[in-house]
């Protein structure tokens, strides 16, 4: 394997819109509010920078092809800018190709922004599209909960859980999501909750009810990286620097070969090894301290604790119910709210937890700041669904060097 | 060898609607309608129509026989999806019978099946003959109470017939009990008793003894008497003016089914066939702008046909349906505020399905020559991780094959006709996996492990241009139930 990327990307500024339903922005105008508080906090000009990244996934809603939207939007200089879609993982994707400029050398100081727009369809939930021509064919004509609901189905079997004991333990992750959300202004959703509110909610689909489905937002997430040296030449102090960024994606094997349950994320298990491989990191459960994962869904959350390999398999229920994933537990998970609550405009997402980590490494987070302010910190996305699906890690904590 | 019918196979759609729905509905507007609130009739699920019917009753008639000796298919109905599309064509490629084939549509009349038998008797290539209706109906109408949806299949050759035919008479004449128009949507039909006392009665005797002078056998021999007709006691009428004994009547279904249409000749006598043993007599009769009358003998033949759901099965195979307004809703005839979900565009490419015909029609999978694994869909590298031999798929159909559950749910989120939307990861025993719809399912018959079996069925309606495509989707595995 590569030897990595690790500590040679800090992140320069970074800048987040409010999450929810922006009914008064088109989405370049969420760009700027989330560019320009990332600008102001990098301290340059829009002139040096060198090369950008647009994330955006379901751009028929709104932006439309290519990455000019962006380039315009912003005014950038004439400077290579490239836009990537890669499911629910683009945010993180668009992270991705901006560090690689700076790692590579390619760019002193790159961007990268997500931004989605998606409550312009005139009902709730994602867009109702089609998936391509050969598989509109014979794929089910399918919704997000209804794919991700099935890893309950397969887990209840694989693990012999009481169906109740999953539905509690799903119940605990999003009542947790509201708490959290409900001390971050940016978030969409800001309502504390019970396990009654919970589990009593309409049924959206089998057995995911509405309060296990996440916000479906507009929003805007950006970063500005740079290399260590050139953040320290600008006068920054206290860097946080990418420690792994790894992207695994399926190959077909778990939607046409019986070697996968269906009880599991088989991309999230691998691009966590490899990421924790490129971080140095021997024992995440010890060493990891803070972690914001793709909670899409509340049983998406609960099976991705045993995939980062943070829960013992089958052990996930028991960690979740005794609060060690809660924001004063041993490793908070979703602090700002997650998907569920901060909300989930999909291009911005990845860039958003980012955004979270470099916040609370600081000491930025306001009213949700952790006490002990973590040093290491993973993010996670998931595109697609369960069977075939696209997974983005990223590791970020305090530099060292 | 001899010429005669092979195999019979039908096939029932599951849900049932109670009549009862139906007068309880309409009653206040049509009080006649309050009396006829008896037992019930079947209607196809949203995701059927005359083509997915007739595959089922096909893939009914074709147990244990060798699909590839067929030479021709043959399709009857008024009710075809498509009036310039060989509707025989996606029933014989659903199939899998090849391109070697002849294939035609017979429409027009409530005899289509009848005739087209008649023709298939005389001899020729060995044909799969396919009778199946959807049947129209306006609310409040009176053959909303009688009609039922449903299909009938025949294997017709040379062989170790089943039963051969020893009999056949027709005649035709413009007698207009009925008739639909591509304008006119539905049925427009004469008063009852002058389709009786003018039709019938004048017109089906004449055939029948015709029928029986040719086969030179005597009324009082025949053992059963296949005639739909919707009004009481006409079959009975028609029997006794033909001499044939009243005992020997068939049940029209209508009880328990309904009459379908041009399919329903067929069904009688399928029904006919699964109670039959060696030596009886059996004769159908079409009726629609004159009749058809055949004469069938049994043959010992008969006992040696392996198992099938047929008729008999697939009435077992039942769901109670007291929502009428679900039927209204499921055949158009109510125009319900569907959701903006229901607006996404469902284009079929033509280029495209015709590339992928084998897979979307199909059902037809790879097994890599290998390693010997089997998925689905074919793809030119193998899936197998261990594997990923370039270029080495041999087709492998999917359709026949049993499925479990390894994952499922009930959508109430995505846009279905029929909510929720079922379905899951269905996993082959023998190897290969697919995400799938489900259908025919109630949502508390779910779990993973549960045997599925596969069903051609409509997967989407593109309302827009008219179209509608076809896919399988995994439905509750029923064992066959038919001749012990």
């Amino acid at each position: 394997m590569a030897k990595g990327i690790r500590d040679k990307v800090a992140i320069l500024g970074m800048g987040c819109s409010k999450f929810g339903e922006r009914w008064d922005m088109n989405a370049e105008d969420l760009m700027v509010e989330a560019y320009t508080e990332a600008l102001g906090d990098a301290g340059i000009e829009t002139k040096q920078i060198e090369a950008a990244w647009l994330g955006t996934a379901i751009e028929e809603q709104h932006v439309g092809k290519s990455a000019v939207p962006l380039a315009v939007a912003l005014r950038l200089p004439y400077i290579p800018v490239t836009r990537v879609e890669n499911y629910c993982a683009t945010g993180t994707e668009a992270f991705r190709g901006a560090v690689y400029a700076v790692a590579s050398g390619a760019a002193d100081i790159a961007l990268a922004l997500g931004v989605e727009k998606l409550k312009d369809t005139g009902y709730g939930g994602l867009p109702q599209r089609g998936r391509g021509t050969v598989p509109n064919m014979t794929w089910p004509n399918a919704s997000a909960p209804g794919y991700f609901a099935q890893l309950a189905a397969a887990y209840r079997a694989k693990h012999g859980s009481a169906p109740e004991d999953l539905k509690r333990a799903m119940a605990h992750v999003s009542v947790k999501s509201h708490d959290n959300g409900g001390r971050n202004a940016k978030a969409h959703l800001r309502n504390k909750i019970t396990i009654d509110t919970v589990l009593n909610s309409p049924m959206i689909a089998e057995p995911l009810g509405l309060y296990d489905c996440c916000g479906v937002s507009d929003g805007a997430a950006c970063a500005i990286v740079t290399t260590p040296e050139i953040a320290r030449s600008l006068g920054k102090k206290d860097l946080i620097t990418v420690k792994a960024l790894q992207v695994a994606v399926s190959n077909g094997t778990e939607a046409q070969h019986n070697s996968w349950d269906g009880s599991y994320f088989a991309t999230t298990r691998i691009a966590a090894t490899r990421a924790y491989q490129e971080a140095g990191v021997q024992k995440p459960r010890d060493e990891i301290s803070l972690i914001e994962v793709h909670d899409c869904f509340s049983v998406t959350e609960l099976v991705t604790m045993e995939d980062l390999h943070i829960s013992a398999e089958g052990r996930a229920i028991h960690d979740i119910l005794d609060g060690f994933y809660d924001a004063d537990g041993t490793i908070p998970c979703q602090i700002d709210g997650g998907l569920k609550c901060f909300g989930h405009p999909i291009g911005a997402s990845g860039l958003r937890m980012i955004y979270e980590m470099y916040l609370q490494m600081q000491g930025r987070a306001g009213d949700r700041q952790r006490k002990d302010t973590p040093r290491l910190g993973l993010t996670h996305n998931l595109g697609g669904f369960p069977h075939q699906n696209v997974c983005s890690i990223s590791i970020v904590g305090r530099y060292e060097g | 060898m001899a010429y005669g019918i092979l195999s019979f196979g039908a096939y029932i759609p599951r849900l049932r609607l109670q009549r009862k729905a139906i007068a309880d509905a309409h009653g206040w507007f049509n009080a006649a309608l309050k009396g006829q609130g008896k037992g019930e009739r079947a209607i196809a699920n949203w995701d059927e129509d005359a083509v997915t019917m007739a595959v089922e009753a096909g893939r009914d008639c074709l147990v244990g026989q060798d699909a590839a000796k067929v030479e021709a298919v043959q399709m009857a109905s008024t009710t075809f999806p498509f009036l310039d599309r060989l509707n025989s064509g996606v029933v014989a490629e659903a199939l899998n019978l090849g391109q070697d084939l002849a294939a035609s549509d017979a429409g027009q009349t409530q005899r289509a099946a009848t005739s087209a038998l008649i023709s298939a008797l005389r001899g020729g290539p060995a044909t799969l003959l396919m009778a199946a209706e959807k049947r129209p109906v306006k609310a409040a109408s009176p053959l909303e109470m009688t009609a039922g949806d449903g299909a009938a299949a025949l294997l017709v050759g040379e062989g170790d017939p089943v039963a051969k035919l020893i009999g056949s008479a027709t005649r035709t004449t413009d007698f207009v009990d009925h008739y639909r128009t591509p304008e006119s949507e539905f049925d427009y039909q004469w008063e009852e008793r002058w389709i009786r006392d003018a039709g019938y009665m004048p017109l089906v005797p004449p055939v029948v003894k015709a029928c029986l002078a040719k086969a030179g056998i005597d009324a009082a021999d025949v053992t059963r008497f296949c005639m739909p007709a919707v009004l009481a006691k006409v079959a009975n009428s028609v029997a006794k003016a033909a001499g044939i004994p009243d005992a020997a009547v068939a049940d029209n279904l209508h009880a328990v089914c309904g009459e379908t249409g041009a399919a329903h000749p067929l069904v009688m006598l399928v029904a006919a066939l699964e109670e039959a043993k060696p030596g009886d007599r059996i004769m159908v009769v079409g009726f629609g702008q004159g009749a058809d009358a055949l004469l069938f003998e049994v043959t010992p033949a008969i006992a040696n046909l392996p198992a099938r759901l047929g008729v008999k099965g697939h009435l077992a195979r039942r769901r109670e349906e007291a929502n009428y307004s679900k039927f209204l809703a499921f055949n158009d005839t109510i125009e319900l505020e569907r959701g903006m979900r229901a607006e996404a565009d469902k284009q079929t490419p033509l280029s495209a399905l015709w590339r992928n015909r084998h897979t979307a029609t199909g059902f037809i999978g790879g097994k890599c020559s290998k390693c010997g694994t089997l998925q689905f869909p074919k793809t030119r590298i193998c899936v197998n991780p261990n594997c990923t031999a370039i270029d080495t798929q041999e087709n492998e159909p999917f359709s026949a094959k049993t499925g479990k559950i390894n994952s499922y749910t009930a959508d109430r989120l995505t846009y279905s006709p029929d909510p929720p939307a079922c379905y899951g990861m269905i996993q082959f025993e023998e190897g290969g996996r697919w995400m799938m719809d489900f259908t025919d399912v109630d949502e508390k018959d779910l779990a993973v492990g549960s045997p599925m079996r596969m069903m051609f069925r409509v997967k989407d309606v593109d309302s827009q241009r008219g179209f509608r495509r076809y896919f399988w989707k995994a439905a509750p595995a029923a064992h066959s139930s038919g001749r012990a």
